[in-house]
């Protein structure tokens, strides 16, 4: 077991330290890094959803005032590494989706390289394209694993057998909806190639993955690439992997070497090219006793990926840590379409999935009659029936219960449509969550006495999150020195090396790192060091993950009124008990898990990307009409955590928290939403048309 | 997107010269609407004539001027923000404030004009995408929220995303709806829109400023190039009004459908009715059919619902995408009802 820090900054509640220079707009963001006399890019994309690029006409573009280059498969750079069909920018006059980039103007403003962008005429022989996710497609196929490195399907015990012999079932079919994570800092870059290194200003959750994967599909060394993040204005998993706008911002820096390009994604670029969560079906099906033991759990998924490149969400996987029960089956079917790779978006796999078994568990109890917490309860394990370990800490019955009390839940009739306060109908619901604990395995930091302050060093990334500071209290207690005497650098690759900020992993992994560095220099150097002593040390596995299985937990409460006459939902009360470990910043935590909350809300109520198949593109691409939960949709948003101590996760005993939020909060809101109706929403988003009448 | 000229005339007959005489200028007001579509390309003009400093940005009563006791006249400069905001509005024409507060956003409002906002244009996603076929757009090149020759849709009989489109006036070429809170506002106040043209001024009944698609969808409104909305003219309103907009988020989202009402209730029969529908046409819809029936019925929620039904009578929802729009016939009812009760509710002290 590592060895436990004290806690004496952690736990507390800093305010964020970049947030004068945030609220101030003095802090830079990628597309805002003063740079001289920029030039600005605009991508071209195709308007088929299939096809081949006949001819590319760009004299029209080149002969506007202005126009320093105009980028076109015809004749940009080869790239020397085409193997990822979404990063080989240009290199094909293959239409794969449509809004795929297939050019880019490159101007002395914004405004002209738009206008030169708008002028490229491109003709096409287009060929049909086939965009329509459904479970009834004979093309389905199974992905060797799922995003994670997880199993595709797992199967213990007879599931059917187990139906039939249930005294209790459910089963139901579940969808969730194509969703684009629209952080409000749309993918920007600016970059410049000049003296033998490329310079990305690029608005990223991991600087040295996109030096990584830049310097592949370009053909450099790591060291000619120069990435710089300090600031991001969100993410939500939209900007951890590197997308096209990267490269095509690479490519037109290097076009005019020696000049900074800009390059922001238009709003509706942004539903083309930036990354998106596949829409799911999911078939559940729950086997229970009469006293609400699970005999079984069945959750099989189809969702879709682009034909380019796979991208298997692991929307079933955790199920299998989820509830016990003897008999259990999982499994995940692609269906490969002509559109945009999907990715990352806030707990891949935990958050479709965990609507489909939250719903499910709701309806079971429903048909036992039996309290929605004590279902959960009854079917609590403290092994994971997954991989056989003991949980290293699980509280999710303690979340239930707090939450319960907290909500006042054990006020509630359980019937459905039982209360009417005027013209609502008034309902609550809840729901379980649950999301791993993850350590990336390559963070490295570096600890420093300068100037009477401790510096630690790490190229990790703030996307808003609290990094600058959360870090700053992990070194601080590893350091056994008061906050105010460290200093963390981050968001530069100038910094040793850092994992991706995903999974939610971010404090345990670079956390790890600092933790080891710090303690490294002080065995070193003892308490007393001199100006300049320096140590550098690296994240290491946890051995405890041999023994135990790593996971926070949850409950959502929610309460739902429904307008009688118009189906208009409104929540005017959300709660969220969360037991996630040691939480090291309790104000910038807060947010997290209020930010979370609010998008799975906003998942239950309003998001949905509508994919117009006669076309090949998401309609309503902007944020007028890509509805995302306003102010006004909800009431109180109530978050709480408890004061979990697990001694194995980290040094810190701390589980992430980034994305367990959203996990479940849109089961709890459709659950809350049938008590008030009595009507079972179990296609997302709940619209007001799916409950009129 | 292409570079333009911007011109900012001394007075509002060299604005309107200035536009009229060239096929390529446009009128910018506040710019919420017009300057989105720039970016977007749905309009190129060579020419942007200012005319937010010309028009009037006052308010004023309307006694001496012809309206009548208790009327209003409105610049066309006259924002959003303050028309709401104005305490003569709130307490004469509260419809109309409650329908400026359903609109747009806190920032949007302060820079929207009352003439740009009678003007703006369909949020419809076909239109506002210039890779998508639209007559509204791009005249006789097809409408996308309809269906579209040669790109059969999988899942349905080819239509669109209509969501936000039309269940009344629509017609084979266009399905648009038109967006403006405001304009439904004023439309159940029979309101009248000043108009100043190359050849003068005059006086249009604000529920004849827009039009029916038709085969013309281009056309959104009866006024010709040049024409300049200068105000708005407010009769004097008796009984009691409301606004109720109904709409996927709690705010900021366009009108699924929207209800803009005047009731007025004596001797248990009601004396006079005003409907308009937003959301669910090409122009604010003003119920006439129901309005009819009603006017010396009983003020009964059955009544209500029957005229309303009686209205809707001719209302047709498109399949499409996400199951279409036809829910939005059984939403205007439930809405209209639901209105009309409680506007009736409280003109006899029932709370609700």
């Amino acid at each position: 077991m590592t060895e436990m820090l004290e806690h004496q900054a952690i736990g507390r509640g800093p305010a964020r330290r970049d947030g004068v220079r945030k609220v101030t707009g003095t802090a830079p963001y990628a597309y805002e890094h003063p740079v001289e006399n920029p030039a600005f890019c605009h991508p071209v994309q195709s308007t088929v959803g299939r096809g081949r690029i006949t001819a590319i006409d760009t004299s029209a573009a080149l002969a506007l005032d202005g126009v320093l280059a105009v980028l076109t498969p015809d004749d940009a750079e080869r790239l020397a590494n085409t193997d990822d069909a979404e990063l080989a920018v240009l290199q094909t006059h293959e239409v794969a989706f449509r809004g795929q980039i297939i050019g880019a103007a490159v101007a002395e403003t914004s405004e002209v390289a738009r206008q030169a962008a708008d002028l490229v005429a491109v003709t096409y022989d287009q060929a049909p394209h086939d965009v329509v996710l459904s479970d009834s497609r004979d093309d389905l196929y199974r992905p060797d694993a799922v995003n994670g490195g997880f199993p595709t399907d797992s199967n213990e015990g007879d599931i059917e057998a187990a139906l039939a012999a249930a005294e209790v079932t459910v089963t139901q079919t579940y969808t969730t909806a194509m969703y684009h994570q629209n952080p409000l800092e749309p993918h920007t870059t600016t970059a410049r190639s000049e003296d033998g290194v490329l310079t990305l200003w690029d608005s990223t959750q991991g600087v040295h993955p996109v030096r990584k994967a830049v310097a592949k599909v370009l053909g450099l060394e790591p060291d000619a690439v120069h990435v710089v993040c300090p600031y991001v204005g969100g993410a939500f998993g939209s900007k951890g992997q590197l997308k096209a706008n990267t490269v095509l911002a690479a490519m037109a820096a290097r076009a005019v070497p020696g000049r900074s390009v800009r390059l922001a994604l238009t709003r509706q670029q942004m539903f083309d090219v930036a990354g998106y969560r596949t829409p799911t079906i999911q078939h559940v099906t729950l086997a229970a006793n009469r006293d609400g033991t699970l005999t079984g759990i069945a959750h099989d998924v189809v969702e879709q990926t682009a034909r380019i490149k796979e991208f298997a969400e692991q929307t079933a996987v955790s199920t299998r840590s989820l509830y016990a029960a003897p008999n259990r089956r999982t499994s995940h079917r692609l269906a490969a379409l002509d559109v945009g790779v999907p990715s990352w978006m806030r707990a891949p796999g935990e958050c479709p999935g965990m609507f489909g078994t939250e719903v499910a568990m709701d309806e079971l109890a429903q048909e036992l009659g039996m309290d929605p917490v004590e279902l959960r309860v009854v079917n609590d394990t403290e092994i994971d029936p997954d991989s056989g370990k003991p949980f290293s800490s699980r509280n999710l019955v303690a979340c239930l219960r707090e939450g319960a009390q907290r909500f006042g839940w054990a006020d509630r009739d359980p019937a459905p449509r039982s209360r009417r306060e005027g013209n609502q109908l008034v309902g609550t619901g809840v729901a379980s969550s649950v999301y791993p604990v993850y350590r990336m395995p390559k963070s490295t930091a570096t600890v420093r006495f300068s100037g009477g302050r401790y510096v630690a060093e790490i190229g990790a990334a703030d996307l808003g999150t609290g990094t600058w500071t959360s870090l700053a209290q992990i070194a601080a207690d590893a350091l056994g020195a008061d906050l105010a005497s460290v200093e963390v650098r981050i968001g530069d690759t100038r910094y040793p090396e850092a994992s991706v900020a995903g999974g939610s992993s971010g404090m345990t992994t670079w956390g790890s790192a600092v933790v080891e560095a710090a303690r490294a220099f002080r065995a070193k150097f003892g308490a007393d060091p001199s100006d300049g002593d320096e140590v550098e040390a690296a994240v290491q596995a946890n051995p405890a993950t041999d023994d135990y299985a790593m996971f926070a937990f949850g409950a959502h409460f929610v309460e739902a009124r429904v307008d009688a006459d118009t189906g208009e939902v409104r929540v005017p009360r959300m709660l969220g008990v969360f037991a996630a470990g040691k939480i090291i910043n309790a104000r910038l935590a807060r947010s997290q898990f209020l930010g979370g909350m609010t998008m799975g809300l906003s998942m239950a109520l309003h998001e949905t990307s509508v994919m117009d198949p006669r076309f090949g593109h998401v309609v309503n691409h902007d944020l007028a009409e890509y509805h995302i939960t306003a102010n006004a949709d909800v009431g109180e948003i109530d978050v709480g955590w408890l004061d979990e101590h697990d001694p194995h996760v980290n040094a810190m005993g701390s589980k992430g928290i980034g994305e367990i939020g959203i996990v479940g909060a849109a089961a709890a809101v459709s659950n809350a939403v049938h008590h008030a109706t009595g009507v079972r929403v179990r296609e997302l988003p709940i619209t007001l048309d799916k409950l009129l009448g | 997107m292409k570079p333009f000229a911007y011109q900012a005339p001394g007075d509002v007959v060299d604005a309107v010269r200035s536009v009229a005489e060239d096929p390529a200028a446009v009128y910018l007001g506040g710019g919420t609407n017009l300057v989105d579509h720039l970016k977007l390309g749905i309009v190129s003009p060579d020419l942007l004539v200012d005319v937010t400093s010309l028009t009037s940005a006052e308010i004023t009563d309307g006694d001496g001027g012809g309206l009548g006791v208790g009327g209003l006249s409105v610049g066309a400069a006259v924002r959003n923000s303050d028309l709401a905001a104005d305490p003569r509005v709130r307490e004469r024409f509260r419809v109309l404030s409650q329908a400026l507060l359903a609109g747009a956003s806190g920032q949007l409002r302060n820079m929207a004009t009352t003439g740009g906002n009678l003007l703006q244009r369909t949020r419809c996603v076909y239109f506002q995408n210039v890779s998508t076929p639209c007559n509204k757009r791009e005249p006789g090149s097809g409408c996308s929220a309809l269906a579209v020759p040669g790109r059969p849709a999988p899942t349905h009989d080819g239509a669109g995303w209509t969501r936000n489109h039309a269940i009344l006036g629509a017609s084979e070429h266009c399905v648009a709806t038109h967006p403006s809170d405001m304009a439904v506002g004023m439309a159940v106040l029979d309101a009248r829109v000043r108009v100043l043209g190359p050849d003068g001024e005059r006086v249009i009944p604000l529920t004849e400023l827009h039009r029916l698609p038709g085969d013309a969808p281009e056309r959104d409104t009866v006024l010709e190039h040049g024409d300049l909305i200068t105000g708005v003219e407010l009769p004097p309103m008796r009984g009691r009004s409301a606004y109720r907009k109904v709409r996927d988020r709690a705010s900021y989202a366009f009108a699924l459908v929207s209800v803009a009402a005047v009731l007025d209730v004596a001797d248990g029969v009601v004396r006079d009715v005003r409907v308009a529908l937003g959301g669910v046409a090409h122009k604010p819809w003003r119920a006439t059919r129901a309005e009819e029936q009603l006017r010396g019925a009983a003020p009964t929620p059955a009544n209500f619902r029957a005229a309303i039904e009686a209205e809707l009578t001719d209302a047709r929802g498109v399949d499409g995408l996400d199951g279409g729009n036809a829910f939005k016939i059984p939403l205007a009812a439930a809405t209209v009802t639901a209105v009309l009760r409680d506007l009736a509710a409280s003109e006899t002290g029932d709370p609700r």
